[in-house]
This record gives structure tokens, C-alpha cells and sequence, in this order.
């Protein structure tokens, strides 16, 4: 039996483990990948000129920390049931079963596929699968391969790709159906795209995302012009009026069909051109990862800004039922800064909230450091997150928890 | 073995002195650098079809690459189910494809049976 038991150990989960640990709780983290960092271990960005956010010494730093502190890891063992019992936790995993008083769920996010003919041949990976493949493993996917989805993580992915001079023939949109519906539509995607102007090299786009943010007309007038050949953003060439019908190959990857779109987003019919790549990346946006929380009394409730379904909790990661929290991404997608500083939050407020610590001004500060990261991300999922969290937060939010 | 190996890099640290191990897959030898999950040894050796679909018998592959989709699952010492991609290799370690299984009770099968 320990005090805290944490599922996950990426940002958040590694940043709570310090917090309780350095307050003398007795913590044990469960996660079942390799080394411990999370979805941290595989990013590389360059935040400003020269600046990297390096991920895997970040998660480093943490993980030395959390063994300062006493924290016991277990990796490489997954978790697949919790379950409250009287005053303590049950959690079981395919090591056993551990039993904590208090239980913070850290589970990150997943990402969502863009199903399309031909995606379950070796070779089709999610964008997340080669950014691990290459940044983690240091194997590269392919020779050459091309990305299907245009959103913040291919943007950031992709360059990741060339720094290990990996060939990309460009980034295309997936084909119009029911399961993909905005992220096939020209006019949409271009939206998009401007309001990500922070991470687009493009100073038209960052202008453009100010003035044609509401402007239907500007939008179309931008997406008429849009040169054919597409436009580079480290290098890659992106295409917002071509999308992949089918990816082919007889027993693994050997080629795409691509075809022109119109501004509507309809197919120009003739227009098809296959392309020879060996693998093909799928960047269908992140989700909160929330099956455990299935499992326990906690109400999810769907906000789009924050990705999809999240568990509902307050702003300090203590949620409806008696000592469990929750902490970074399951709590809605946003960068690894503020996945780690909910960490801190819900490391914590797990301190005061389940064992009684006194409630210094720490708890606020951490809250307080929360916003600020959030403010001040390099890299955002979503436009309107802030929006999102306040519906959350907020003492009377319009939220139904119903 | 491709070149898929990455040996250096502008920004990361790639580690230099990795020892070399060796596993099989699907009874045939295979070299792979300790550190290695199965899913990335087996692509650095040119295998990118992990197993077999159990119904079709399709060729599948790594997916998701983090223990997510349960695409790339394979039998390890004759322990089924387990993800490739998750999983690292060790030494002497034996790797089987997850396989078709049979489906007696389908109809097109049934004529031929
Ligand atoms: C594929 C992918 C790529 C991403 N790339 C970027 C990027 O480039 N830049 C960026 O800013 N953000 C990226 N993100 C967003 C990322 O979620 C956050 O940056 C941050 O890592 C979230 O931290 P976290 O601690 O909440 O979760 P994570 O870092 O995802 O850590 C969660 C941990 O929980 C473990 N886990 C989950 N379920 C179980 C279980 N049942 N049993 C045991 N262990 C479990 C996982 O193995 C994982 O290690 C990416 C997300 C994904 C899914
Ligand atoms: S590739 Fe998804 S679980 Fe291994």
C-alpha cells in the first residue's frame, strides 16, 4: 500500500510523482512504455531561433528528480482495471495489483486515424508512430514518405522528420467522408491553418489568420490563390486543395493516389496522380486518453477545444470522487509545459486534498503557473482552450454535469 | 538491413555503443542493437508486415508505435498477444507472428471443407 499511485508517467504524471514525494508521501508510478517521459520522450521544437524544447532530456530531468525523491517506477506494465474500495485504491496491472489511498490518473492522449482505402498496409503509421520511430528508437520509418492531415502535430512532426533527412512529398488531405468531415475540406483546413499563424513560418498566414479569421470572402479569395504546387513550410510542400484517395500496395506500402479538389472540396475528376512513397503518415488530431476513467464514478463531458471527452474536475486536478485526480492531456490536449505544470498542480493538491497537508500558497502558485504556460504555449491544439477551460472551471460554468 | 539506422543527428544525442543482440522472427535470425523494441528491430531489418490479420489473413503493421492500437501484436517466448512496438527485444529472444486463424464456420470456407 502506498499513499499515491500514478497512472503514467509522461509530464504530468513524472512532475506530480516530485511534488507529493518531496512532501513525503510514498508514491509508485505504473506505465507501460519503455522509459519514462511519455509523449515528452519524442518531441523536438524549436521554440525560437536556436531554442529547442528537447524532449527527451526534459523527461530526463524528471525522471532524475522523481528518483531523488524516492519515487518507486514501474514501467514496461500496463495498467487495465482500477477499482475503489473502501478507503483505498485497487489497481491492476499485468504485474499484479497495487493498492494506494489516493490514485492520479496521468494517461495523456491518443491519437484519432483518418481511415481511408488501403491504411492497414505495413507502411501506414500515425504521425505519432514515426515521430517515436525516429526521435525514441532512431530508426526512420521509410525513405520517402508523405503525410495525410495538416494540423499543429504534422506541422511539427514533419520537421522532425527532415532533421533526420527523411523525404516527404508533401502534407494532402484525407479523403471527404463521413469519419473525416472538416479535415477534408479545403475552406476549413485553411481556416485552421491560420489560427495556428504562431507556428506557421508564414507571414501571409500569420496576417491572415488576423484579418480573415471571420471574413468568408478573404477565405475564399486566399484558397483561389493558392498556388498549385503548394507552399513550404520547412520544406514540405503543403497542399490544401489535394487529398490521398487510397493508399496502395500489394503486402506493404508501394504508392498513393492523389486528386486535385476544388475550393468545395469535390474531386476534379482526371485529376489523380500516384505517388511513390514507401511509408504514409495518418495525423488525425490527439484525444484525451480516458478508458480507466470508464471504470470509476467520474462524469465525462465533451468540450471540442480541449479535444473531446474529459473527465470532469477542478482546476486544482481533484475531481468528484474521494481521492482521485487527474492531470495533462486526459484533462484536455495542450503542450508538455502545461501537462507538466498540472502535474505539479495535482501532485499537490493530492498533498492537501487526501492527506491533509497544510494549504499554503503553493497550491495557487502552481494554478497560477498553469495559466501562464497555457498563455504563453509555443504550441496549441486548439484556438479556443482557454474558452474551453474556463466552461470547466468556472463556479457556475454553463457546463451541465449531468 | 536497410540504412534505416539513425547514426547522427543535428540536434539529438544518438547513443554510439550499443551492443548487438540477436532474436528470431518467425523461426529466421535477425540482429538487433540492444535498446531495440521488436517493432523496430524487425524495421531496420526490412520487415514492416508484423503479423497477420486473424480473419483475412492481410498483412499488418506497427500503427500507432505506442502501445495504443494493439496492431503489431506478436507471440514472444509463447506468450501471445503481446505489442511489438512496446516490447523490447533481448537476446535469444523468440518472435512469432500473430497468425490467420481458422474460421470453420464461414460459408466460403465450408466448401472447400
Ligand atoms: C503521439 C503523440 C505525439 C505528441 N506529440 C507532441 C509534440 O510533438 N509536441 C507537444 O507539445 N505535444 C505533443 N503531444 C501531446 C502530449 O500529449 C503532451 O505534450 C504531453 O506529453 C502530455 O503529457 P501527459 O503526462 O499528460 O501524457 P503522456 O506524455 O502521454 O504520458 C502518459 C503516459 O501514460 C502511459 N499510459 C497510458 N495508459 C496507460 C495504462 N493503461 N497503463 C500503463 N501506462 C499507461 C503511457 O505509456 C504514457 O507514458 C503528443 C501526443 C501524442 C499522443
Ligand atoms: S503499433 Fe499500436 S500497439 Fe503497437
Amino acid at each position: 500500500m502506498v499513499d499515491l499511485l500514478i497512472i503514467g508517467a509522461g509530464p504530468a504524471g513524472l512532475a506530480a510523482s516530485i511534488e507529493a514525494a518531496s512532501r513525503n508521501l510514498s508514491v509508485t508510478i505504473i506505465d507501460e512504455f519503455t522509459t519514462p517521459g511519455g509523449r515528452l520522450l519524442g518531441q523536438l521544437h524549436e521554440e525560437e531561433k536556436d531554442v529547442w524544447w528537447n524532449g527527451v532530456e526534459e523527461a530526463h530531468t524528471l525522471h532524475e528528480k522523481a528518483q531523488e525523491n524516492g519515487v518507486e517506477l514501474l514501467l514496461e506494465t500496463s495498467v487495465y482495471k482500477i477499482q475503489q474500495e473502501d478507503v483505498y485504491w485497487s489497481t491492476h496491472t499485468s504485474a499484479g495489483i497495487y493498492h494506494s489511498k489516493a490514485l492520479l490518473i496521468a494517461t495523456g492522449a491518443t491519437e484519432q486515424s483518418l481511415p481511408l482505402p488501403g491504411w492497414t498496409l505495413p507502411g501506414v503509421m500515425s504521425i505519432g508512430a514515426a515521430q517515436v520511430m525516429t526521435n525514441v528508437r532512431h530508426v526512420k520509418p521509410g525513405e520517402k514518405g508523405i503525410i495525410i492531415g495538416l494540423n499543429a502535430l504534422s506541422f511539427a512532426i514533419s520537421r522532425e522528420l527532415r532533421l533526420c533527412n527523411i523525404d516527404l512529398e508533401g502534407f494532402f488531405l484525407p479523403p471527404d467522408h463521413f469519419l473525416t468531415t472538416d479535415q477534408a475540406k479545403p475552406l476549413s483546413v485553411l481556416n485552421n491553418l491560420m489560427t495556428l499563424s504562431h507556428l506557421a513560418p508564414m507571414n501571409w498566414m500569420r496576417l491572415g489568420g488576423k484579418i480573415a479569421n471571420n471574413n468568408r470572402w478573404i477565405q475564399k479569395q486566399t484558397l483561389s490563390f493558392y498556388p498549385k504546387r503548394g507552399i513550404n513550410i520547412w520544406q514540405t510542400p503543403v497542399h490544401v486543395r489535394k487529398a490521398v484517395t487510397s493508399i496502395n500496395g500489394s503486402t506493404q506500402v508501394e504508392s498513393v493516389t492523389v486528386v486535385d479538389l476544388r475550393a468545395d472540396g469535390t474531386m476534379i475528376e482526371g485529376s489523380e496522380e500516384n505517388l511513390e512513397v514507401d511509408f504514409v503518415c495518418i495525423s488525425g488530431g490527439l484525444a484525451p486518453l480516458t478508458e480507466l476513467i470508464g471504470l470509476t464514478d467520474l462524469k465525462l463531458i465533451a468540450i471540442e477545444s480541449l479535444g473531446g471527452y474529459v473527465p470532469v474536475h477542478f482546476e486544482d486536478m481533484r475531481t468528484e470522487v474521494t481521492d482521485l485526480y487527474v492531470a495533462g492531456n486526459i484533462t484536455g490536449i495542450e503542450s508538455a509545459k502545461v501537462a507538466r505544470a498540472q502535474g505539479v498542480v495535482a501532485g499537490i493538491s493530492a498533498c492537501i486534498h487526501s492527506f491533509n497537508l497544510r494549504n499554503d500558497d503553493a497550491l495557487e502558485i502552481a494554478m497560477e503557473k498553469v495559466r501562464k504556460e497555457r498563455a504563453e504555449a509555443k504550441l496549441q491544439f486548439h484556438p479556443e482552450i482557454e474558452k474551453g477551460r474556463t466552461l470547466l472551471y468556472s463556479e457556475k460554468g454553463e457546463v451541465q454535469y449531468g | 538491413m536497410n540504412n534505416f539506422r539513425i547514426t547522427d543527428h543535428p540536434i539529438l544525442k544518438i547513443p554510439s555503443s550499443r551492443s548487438v543482440i540477436s532474436f528470431t522472427f518467425n523461426g529466421v535470425n535477425y540482429n538487433a542493437l540492444d535498446g531495440d523494441t521488436i517493432a523496430s528491430a524487425l524495421l531496420v531489418n526490412g520487415i514492416r508486415a508484423i503479423r497477420e490479420h486473424e480473419e483475412s489473413g492481410q498483412p499488418r503493421g506497427l500503427y500507432c508505435n505506442i502501445g495504443h492500437c494493439f496492431e503489431c501484436r506478436v507471440t514472444v517466448n509463447e506468450r501471445e498477444g503481446q505489442r511489438s512496438c512496446i516490447t523490447k527485444v533481448s537476446n535469444g529472444m523468440d518472435v512469432q507472428s500473430s497468425k490467420k486463424l481458422p474460421t470453420p464456420f464461414k460459408k466460403e470456407e465450408a466448401q472447400y471443407g
